[in-house]
């Protein structure tokens, strides 16, 4: 436990390239999670996100069996599971079931695969927990282009995308594709997936594309504003996590979740401490006024 | 004669064997306010989306401030029927009326923000929003979110306000703000305005013209004309009475086809 803060160990190894590449990684993953996160939240595609990160590993596996890059076969099937769930969940009511019934298949047939695999343990082991020390240059390349891609086209749509996520209803009226958004947003989730998922992993996905996001709508209402803490959280998250991994030698994973979470928790007592200032405050004016404060909410 | 700003001519919208209406001819003037009322599955809703371009007709002619209905008429405004909103979304009452004025854009808009806040700051002001426009909209009560909804559909200076039961579920004192709000907009910029509701005495003293939907069947004309106990029962095939009390009109006697107590679809719903 004691080696969790050996700065000493910790400066040495941040000056190896390998870590730095890792470093710059999760910088680049930061971003476009974080960007992404708001509207995931927004439009509740938490256990989407979900979903489509156990397909990416999945994709993975099977990319590791026919010794292919693992970062593509993520990719793929981060995509392939993004337009699944655009094509069969497209009713409300039906979504939570279908990303249940695909995610659950997929988590399967990935095990068979990985069970079909006969090279190296860690490596089956860090399509699920993440191992971003193994970050290649090349692999960097990729994952630079992907989420230029994927910031690039959500730049583009960001105003639909924002209208048909927070008021359907008028969005439509209004002339906004909703229908050609959705699968669209789908995929650029897709690709952000398969990027998380070398970096912490299938499982953890959801730290760093809803949880930052979920904390900073604790703490605006702005778009803008929460999109901005958002990445903010998840940078914090991404690299802090790595840094702090990097003495003990642990998972990132652990770090860069437990960050997360403690962000989310600090935002929620932020937010659970504001609300009763503003209720004490709304109190007092309309005790003063003779007004019931339940019509101020 | 001077053209309308909606024209229909020999509408007609079926789904499989079930006419909704057919035969309609309908020209809305710039500046006329006109109910559209009906019981549930009449087709009150369908003729907005029509409007709206989100539905074909199946049979017949319509146009809509000069042109044929299609996705995105910057001339149309839409105020749909309050509902609920989750209390954590990250959207501010500023936000929604914004996306009025530019939401089905492309980019992000930061070019222009100025001017875009100043013009949202305008219409807050003229719906009388400003205390709690930068509110989480989760967080109002349905009538503070009815009002920017009327801000969100005037910014972008409709030349039609298509209304889907905007009052449904708000207090009495809300249903007159907003409505008020309606009125003075056609009276000022000439917008004309079409209100799908199931109550018409809200709005009974800015109607110029009744259209009302039963079974297929059709009347258009000013309420007296319409709100009557002999057009209502021939419309409804039974005998209705409509009695005028205080200046409200209360349809009695036609039992189930009258209990409009549940507010129908909605326009991004399908009906099928």
């Amino acid at each position: 436990m004691d080696k969790l803060f050996d700065f000493e160990l910790t400066a040495r190894l941040l000056g190896l390239d390998f870590v730095q590449t890792a470093l710059l990684a999760a910088a680049v993953l930061g971003l476009v999670a974080g960007t992404l996160g708001p509207l995931i939240v927004m439009r509740r595609m938490s256990f989407a996100v979900h979903g489509t990160a156990e397909l990416a590993f999945t994709g993975a596996a099977a990319a590791l069996l026919l010794g292919i890059g693992v970062s593509y076969g993520a990719l793929l099937g981060a995509v392939v599971a993004a337009l699944l769930l655009g094509l069969l969940g497209g009713r409300e009511s039906e979504r939570d079931s279908v990303i249940g019934v695909i995610l659950s298949f997929g988590l399967g047939l990935g095990v068979l695969l990985l069970w079909f695999y006969e090279g190296r343990a860690s490596n089956k082991f860090g399509i699920l927990v993440g191992q971003i020390v193994a970050v290649e240059p090349q692999d960097l390349t990729a994952l630079l282009v992907a989420a230029v891609v994927v910031l690039v086209v959500l730049g583009l749509i960001y105003r639909p995308l924002l209208f048909a996520s927070v008021d359907p209803a008028v969005a439509v009226a209004k002339g906004v594709p909703v229908g050609l958004l959705s699968p669209l947003f789908a995929v650029l989730v897709g690709i952000a997936t398969a990027l998380g998922v070398q970096i912490v992993g299938a499982l953890l996905v959801v730290a760093l594309m809803v949880t930052p996001a979920a904390a900073a709508a604790r703490l605006t209402a702005s778009p803008l504003r929460a999109t901005v803490l958002a990445v903010v959280f998840a940078e914090v998250a991404a690299i802090g996590g790595i840094v702090l991994s990097l003495a003990p030698g642990a998972p990132v994973s652990f770090f860069v979740t437990a960050i997360s979470f403690t962000i989310y928790l600090v935002c929620r007592v932020v937010a659970y401490v504001r609300g009763r200032e503003r209720h004490g405050a709304v109190d007092a004016v309309s005790a003063a006024s003779g007004v019931p404060a339940a019509h101020q909410r | 004669m001077s053209r309308g700003v909606v024209e229909i001519e020999g509408a007609g919208l079926r789904f499989g064997d079930r006419v909704l209406w057919s035969g309609l001819d309908l020209d809305v003037q710039p500046g006329e306010f006109l109910a559209v009322l009906g019981p549930n599955g009449s087709g009150k809703t369908s003729l907005l989306r029509v409007l709206l371009g989100l539905q074909s007709l199946s049979a017949g002619k319509v146009r809509v401030v000069g042109r044929s209905p299609g996705r995105g008429n910057r001339k149309v405004g839409y105020i749909p029927q309050q509902r609920a909103m989750d209390e954590q979304l990250t959207l501010r009452g500023t936000d929604l009326v914004g996306l009025g004025l530019d939401g089905d854009r492309w980019g992000f808009g930061l070019l222009g923000a100025g001017r875009r806040r100043r013009r949202v700051a305008e219409l807050v002001d003229s719906v009388g929003a400003e205390s709690y426009a930068s509110s989480p909209v989760g967080r109002l009560s349905g009538g503070e979110q009815q009002r920017l909804r009327v801000a969100q559909a005037l910014i972008g200076e409709p030349d039609v306000l298509l209304c889907d039961e905007p009052l449904a579920s708000l207090d009495l004192t809300h249903q007159r703000v907003v409505s008020e709000l309606i009125d003075r907009r056609r009276r000022e910029a000439g917008t004309a305005v079409l209100f799908v509701t199931h109550e018409i005495n809200p709005i009974l003293s800015y109607v110029d013209r009744v259209l009302y939907l039963v079974n297929g069947q059709f009347r258009i004309g000013t309420p007296d004309e319409v709100m009557n106990s002999r057009t209502l029962s021939e419309l409804y095939r039974t005998r209705v009475e409509v009695l005028r009390v205080g200046g409200q009109i209360h349809v009695a006697g036609a039992q189930s086809a009258l209990c409009e107590d549940e507010v129908h679809h909605h326009v991004d719903e399908r009906v099928s």
